[in-house]
């Protein structure tokens, strides 16, 4: 059912797909990139600035991608757009949390993109799939390292424990959200943009996490059961905007001086 | 016979061979290098806030992304730089997590223009322009420096370093063709940082200290070579996009060969180094603080994790 690469361009779903995309990596390379200089280790400091420029560069292809589209120039669409226009997972606007949150948001966001990008990488759409294809070989860094964070800190025990138990309450209720798209993923389907329906997705979402969340001492079932209870088989609700309106004042600190080139 | 030993040091220094790690050296030159590589490897941290700062406003994608990656190579120049200085800090007894206390107690100092604001977009230019620049020179000139570990190490930092201007020279001309709040922005990051970095390369006087690193072959120029070559590489081009140099005293004195300027105020500038009391010294120190600190748990857990992991 895959239609060629430029008659996808056309689609507006699609357009809106990109976006979604795109607010989500830039929102979330945005907080990582706020720990520069404050991690726990300065050879942390370099991994998670590494991941950050990796965040920001995938948010940069969709939004040429959004462009390609007719979208707008995509700086515009990264910067210009208003905290109510946003397409992103409420979870990627979240403001840090202790580096417990930190590893366990961008590890349980790694596991989501991942899975959603092995279903791009076998998208009809061309560009779509070469670009997942390449973002992939990336994230399968980032969630290394990212899994690595969340079992250690789990067997440490005491203190660290405890914080990271903290960090998968909050987590918890944003999940079924992550797991979603923004526009509806039956409409991605048919268009063959996505390989896969969204119920087949969060399956590998769960599977992929399961084995690091039980060595982290973390309850993989509370996942399950938080995402069998808000399935979101359409568009998902819009993320409530204050986070990202938060994100968006600071980030625009310096466009927002004036109209020109920078 | 301690005596033969160190004039066969003073003899391979001579002879221009490098000296590593593991090899025998006088405790002067122990310590001459620690203290410089030391404080290197955490102006090269404390370099990373007035920048990081501008990250997450930075105005483009592109800008974004590049300024996210010369930060990170700046806080990875100090994590290799701390390596060095670990080396060489193990026979005294000193460890990493006492090196990186250091900065929070004062022991250790850092470059007086990482204790300066950077208020606007126009200074995260002028520091990858200018501040990069000054430092490509001073490091430069320790390229050939006497000890192996620390001149391979330079090697690499150098070659970043130049991307880092030409990262901030960017941005520079961008605001220096824009609009005339862009340019007069820029002219007033530059009135800001002028004199922080004439007194960067240090005062003019030949101090014992520096004396005996250019015996030991650890450097090989004074600071006032150093600042004469960054006025002759610079002023010209700070002049070619339109700027003025906040110094009416500048000029090329063509009889002496020599740059005439206004000298920093050695006492104040000196003063905000060694009592951190530059308008952003204490801020800084905290952000190091929190990160170091603050975050002690999770190093820790790490050492917890590992024993679990092991049993």
């Amino acid at each position: 059912m895959a239609r060629e690469g430029d008659m996808q361009a056309l689609d507006p779903i699609i357009g809106e797909l990109a976006l979604q995309l795109g607010d989500e990596e830039l929102f979330l390379g945005h907080r990582d990139s706020e720990w520069l200089g404050l991690a726990p280790e300065v050879e942390e400091d370099v991994a998670f600035a590494s991941m950050a420029q990796d965040e920001v560069r995938h948010a940069a292809f969709w939004y040429e991608l959004a462009e390609a589209s007719g979208f707008g120039q995509a700086d515009a669409l990264a910067f210009d757009r208003a905290a109510t226009e946003r397409r992103h997972a409420a979870l990627c606007a979240r403001p840090n949390g202790d580096w417990a949150h930190t590893v366990l948001r961008h590890y349980v966001y790694d596991a989501w993109d991942a899975v959603r990008l092995a279903a791009l990488a076998e998208s009809g759409g061309a560009l779509w799939a070469q670009g997942a294809r390449r973002m992939l070989r990336e994230e399968h860094y980032h969630h290394l390292h990212m899994e690595k964070w969340v079992v250690d800190l789990g067997r440490a025990g005491g203190e660290a424990a405890a914080r990271l138990r903290a960090a998968f309450e909050a987590l918890l209720p944003d999940l079924p959200d992550l797991a979603a798209f923004a526009v509806d993923p039956k409409a991605l389907v048919d268009l063959g943009i996505l390989s896969r329906p969204l119920a087949e997705l969060r399956r590998a979402f769960v599977a992929r996490m399961a084995p690091t969340l039980t060595k982290a001492g973390l309850p993989v079932q509370d996942v399950e059961a938080i995402l069998l209870a808000h399935p979101r088989e359409g568009a998902r609700p819009v993320a409530h905007h204050e986070d990202a309106a938060a994100l968006l004042a600071t980030m625009n600190g310096v466009r927002s001086l004036g109209a020109a080139v920078w | 016979m301690p005596e033969a030993r160190m004039e066969a040091f003073m003899a391979r220094i001579q002879r221009g061979e490098k000296v590593e790690a593991h090899d025998w050296m006088p405790e002067d030159y122990r310590l001459l290098l620690l203290r410089l590589i030391h404080m290197h490897a955490v102006s090269e941290i404390m370099g990373a806030y007035p920048e990081k700062e501008w990250v997450p406003k930075a105005p483009t994608l592109r800008r974004k992304m590049s300024l996210m990656a010369k930060v990170q190579d700046e806080i990875g120049h100090g994590q290799l730089l701390l390596r060095v200085a670990e080396d060489l800090a193990a026979p005294l007894g000193r460890n990493r997590i006492e090196l990186m206390d250091d900065v929070i107690t004062g022991r250790i100092k850092f470059h007086n223009v990482f204790h300066m604001e950077a208020p606007t977009w126009a200074d995260a230019g002028i520091i990858g322009w200018l501040v990069d620049g000054a430092a490509i020179i001073t490091q430069t000139a320790l390229l050939d420096c006497s000890y192996a570990p620390y001149a391979r190490v330079l090697k690499r930092i150098c070659a970043e370093e130049s991307f880092h201007m030409q990262h901030g020279e960017s941005i520079i001309l961008s605001l220096a063709e824009g609009e005339s709040w862009q340019r007069e922005m820029l002219q007033d990051a530059l009135n800001r940082w002028w004199e922080a970095i004439m007194f960067f390369f240090g005062p003019p006087i030949v101090t014992d200290a520096a004396r005996r690193m250019m015996e030991y072959r650890i450097r090989s120029r004074t600071n006032e070579e150093l600042r004469q070559k960054f006025l002759t590489r610079y002023v010209p081009r700070i002049r070619s996009i339109g700027l003025e140099i906040p110094d009416s005293a500048i000029r090329f004195d063509e009889d002496a060969g020599l740059w005439r300027y206004t000298e920093p105020d050695w006492e104040r500038w000196s003063r905000v180094v060694r009592d951190n009391t530059g308008p952003k010294s204490q801020e800084r120190v905290a952000l190091r603080r929190m990160a170091h600190q603050d975050q002690a748990w999770v190093r820790e857990a790490l050492v917890r994790a590992r024993t679990a992991a092991a049993i």
